[in-house]
C-alpha cells in the first residue's frame, strides 16, 4: 500500500469515526438497545437454564453474545445513513471527482467501522462483566471478543455501504434494518440450537449465518476456548466482509457511472 | 348547504381521513408489508424458537406455548398497529398535510377521531393475517367463543391505547424524528412483562417491575381468555379504558398545541 493510499484512508477513517461519535443519536442506541435487551432478556428467560441440555447456569453469560451483533447491526445502520448523506449532499461526488483513489473511498469508511465495532465491543464486554457474565475464556479472551466484534462490524459496514451505494438514500438504509433484524431473531440467539425443538425453526437457525457468529462470541463466554466455533465465526464474518466489498466493487461502478 | 355541514361534521372529518389512511396504507408497501412482517417475525420467533420453554419446570398452560406467545404477539400487533398511525401523523404534518387538513375541517375532533379509527382497521387487517398464520401453524384455543370476543375486544382497546400515546406525541412534535419517543416506551412496557414464561416463573427484578406492569394485565387477561382460564379479566379491561381516557385527553390537548403552533 502507497503512502498517499494510507494517508487517504487515514483521513477518511478519522471522518467517519468523528462523524459518527459526535452524533449522540447514532451512538446511543448502540449503547442503550443491546443494554436494554440484554438485561430485559436475561431476566425474562433467566427460566431456559433450567431446561435439560442448556449449556450454562447464567443466562447473561449465555445472551451477551446477542449485544454485539445487535452492535454490528448498528454499525451496517450507522455506516449506511452516514454514506447515503454524503451521496445526497454530494460530498461523495466530489470526493470522487478529486485524484483520490476509488478504493480509499469506500476503505476509509470501513476502517473507521473497524476502530467504532472495536470500541463498542469493549462496551458489551464491560457491561457484561458489570451484569455478571462470566468469561471462560479469561483475559485472554478480551482480545478475540474485540477482534471478532470490529471483524463483524466491519462486514455488516460493508453491507450497509453497498445499500447505501446502491440506493443513494438514507431514508432506505433505514428500511433495511428491520430486515437485518429478522436474522438475529431466526438464529440461535435466545436458545442454543440443540434446545431449537419446532423442527423448521431449528433448520432455519442452522442455515442463518447469524447463529454462528452468536455461538463464536458465546463460545468464549461458556465454553472458554471452543476452537471449532471461533473458526466458524471469523470464517462467517469474513465470508460476509468479502461479499459485501464484492458488491461494492459493483455498485461503486455503477454509481460512480450515474454521476 | 347540509351536505357542506355533514362534510365539516366531526364524523365527516373522520370518513375523508379514514378513507385517505387506508387508500394509502393498502397501496404502499413500504407501510403495508412491515406492519405484517414484524408480528409475523415476533410471532416465528417466540412461537418456534423458544418452544422448548413450555417444557420448563413450573410451566403450565393448557393451550400450549405457541396461543402462550400468540397472545403477546397479537397484543404487540395492536399496540404498534396505534403507534404506526401516529407515525402517519408525524409524517403528514412534515409534508405540509396535516396543515391543509386542519384548515379545512370543521370540527379538529374530527382528525383524532379519524386517525383512530384508520389504526382500527390497520390492526384488523393485521392481527386477521397473524390469527391466520397462527391457527395454519397449529395453535391451540381452548377457550370458547365468548372467550374470544373479549380477547379481540382487549386488543382493539390497545390498539386505542398505543395510538392515543403516538398521537399525543405526534401533534406535539409534528415531527417523524419523534418516532423514538412514541415506541421506546410501550416497547420498554410490553417486554418488561411476563413475555416468554408466566410471571410466577420470573425471578429478581424483572419479577417486582412485571407485578405492577399494567402489561402484565393485558398478557395474563389475553392469556386466560385464550385458554379459558380466566386471569385479571376485569382488571385488565379497566386499565386499558382509563389508559384510553388519559390518552383522548393527551391526544387532543397534543391537537390543541399543534393548533397553537406557527
Amino acid at each position: 500500500m502507497s503512502a498517499a493510499l494510507g494517508t487517504q484512508i487515514w483521513a477518511l477513517a478519522r471522518r467517519s469515526t468523528l462523524k459518527t461519535l459526535r452524533q449522540p443519536f447514532q451512538m446511543f442506541p448502540v449503547v442503550f438497545f443491546p443494554a436494554m435487551l440484554l438485561a430485559v432478556n436475561a431476566s425474562g428467560l433467566r427460566a431456559a437454564t433450567r431446561l435439560p441440555g442448556f449449556p450454562t447456569s447464567s443466562y447473561i453469560s449465555f445472551a451477551i453474545a446477542v449485544a454485539f451483533i445487535q452492535g454490528a447491526m448498528f454499525s451496517l445502520i450507522n455506516t449506511g445513513t452516514n454514506l447515503a448523506e454524503d451521496i445526497e449532499s454530494g460530498f461523495f461526488n466530489r470526493l470522487a471527482l478529486t485524484p483520490m483513489r476509488r478504493l480509499s473511498l469506500i476503505g476509509g469508511i470501513l476502517v473507521g467501522v473497524a476502530v467504532l465495532g472495536a470500541l463498542q465491543s469493549a462496551i458489551y464486554i464491560l457491561i457484561g462483566l458489570i451484569a455478571g457474565a462470566h468469561l471462560a475464556a479469561g483475559s485472554w479472551g478480551v482480545p478475540v471478543l474485540i477482534a471478532l466484534g470490529a471483524l463483524v462490524a466491519t462486514a455488516f459496514g460493508a453491507l450497509g455501504c453497498v445499500v447505501a451505494l446502491r440506493t443513494g438514500s438514507g431514508e432506505a438504509v433505514q428500511g433495511m434494518f428491520p430486515l437485518f433484524f429478522v436474522f438475529i431473531f431466526l438464529s440461535s440467539s435466545n436458545l442454543p440450537r440443540n434446545l431449537l425443538t419446532t423442527g423448521w425453526f431449528h433448520a432455519v437457525a442452522t442455515w442463518n449465518p447469524v447463529s454462528y457468529l452468536i455461538e463464536g462470541f458465546r463460545s468464549l463466554y461458556i465454553v472458554g476456548w471452543d476452537g471449532t466455533a471461533l473458526v466458524r465465526g471469523f470464517a462467517v464474518a469474513v465470508g460476509l466482509l468479502v461479499i459485501g466489498l464484492a458488491l461494492i466493487a459493483v455498485t461503486m461502478r455503477g454509481r460512480l457511472q450515474r454521476t | 348547504m347540509k351536505s357542506e355541514h355533514a362534510e365539516s361534521s366531526v364524523w365527516g372529518v373522520a370518513g375523508a381521513i379514514v378513507w385517505r389512511g387506508m387508500h394509502t396504507y393498502t397501496r404502499r408497501p413500504d407501510l403495508f408489508i412491515p406492519s405484517l412482517v414484524f408480528p409475523l417475525v415476533f410471532f416465528a420467533s417466540f412461537a418456534g424458537g423458544l418452544s422448548a420453554l413450555g417444557s420448563v419446570p413450573g410451566f403450565h398452560f393448557p393451550a400450549g406455548y405457541t396461543a402462550f406467545q400468540f397472545v403477546f404477539v397479537m397484543l404487540q400487533a395492536a399496540m404498534f398497529s396505534g403507534l404506526f398511525t401516529g407515525f402517519t401523523i408525524a409524517f403528514d404534518f412534515e409534508s405540509g398535510f396535516a396543515r391543509r387538513l386542519m384548515l379545512a375541517a370543521g370540527d379538529r375532533r374530527g382528525i383524532v377521531l379519524g386517525y383512530a379509527l384508520v389504526a382500527l382497521s390497520r390492526a384488523a387487517i393485521t392481527l386477521i393475517v397473524v390469527t391466520g398464520v397462527a391457527l395454519i401453524s397449529g395453535m391451540q384455543i381452548t377457550g370458547d367463543g365468548v372467550d374470544l370476543f373479549g380477547l379481540y375486544g382487549l386488543a382493539a382497546l390497545l390498539v386505542l391505547v398505543g395510538y392515543g400515546w403516538a398521537a399525543g406525541v405526534a401533534f406535539r412534535f409534528r415531527s417523524i424524528q419523534a418516532g423514538p419517543l412514541m415506541q421506546t416506551p410501550v416497547f420498554l412496557i410490553l417486554f418488561l412483562a411476563p413475555v416468554y414464561v408466566p410471571l410466577a416463573l420470573l425471578k429478581g427484578w424483572i419479577h417486582a417491575v412485571a407485578s405492577v406492569n399494567p402489561a402484565t394485565a393485558f398478557l395474563g387477561a389475553g392469556r386466560g381468555l385464550i385458554s379459558g382460564v380466566h386471569d385479571h379479566t376485569w382488571l385488565a379491561y379497566v386499565c386499558a379504558i382509563a389508559l384510553i381516557f388519559i390518552f383522548v385527553v393527551w391526544s387532543l390537548a397534543g391537537l390543541r398545541a399543534a393548533e397553537r403552533s406557527p
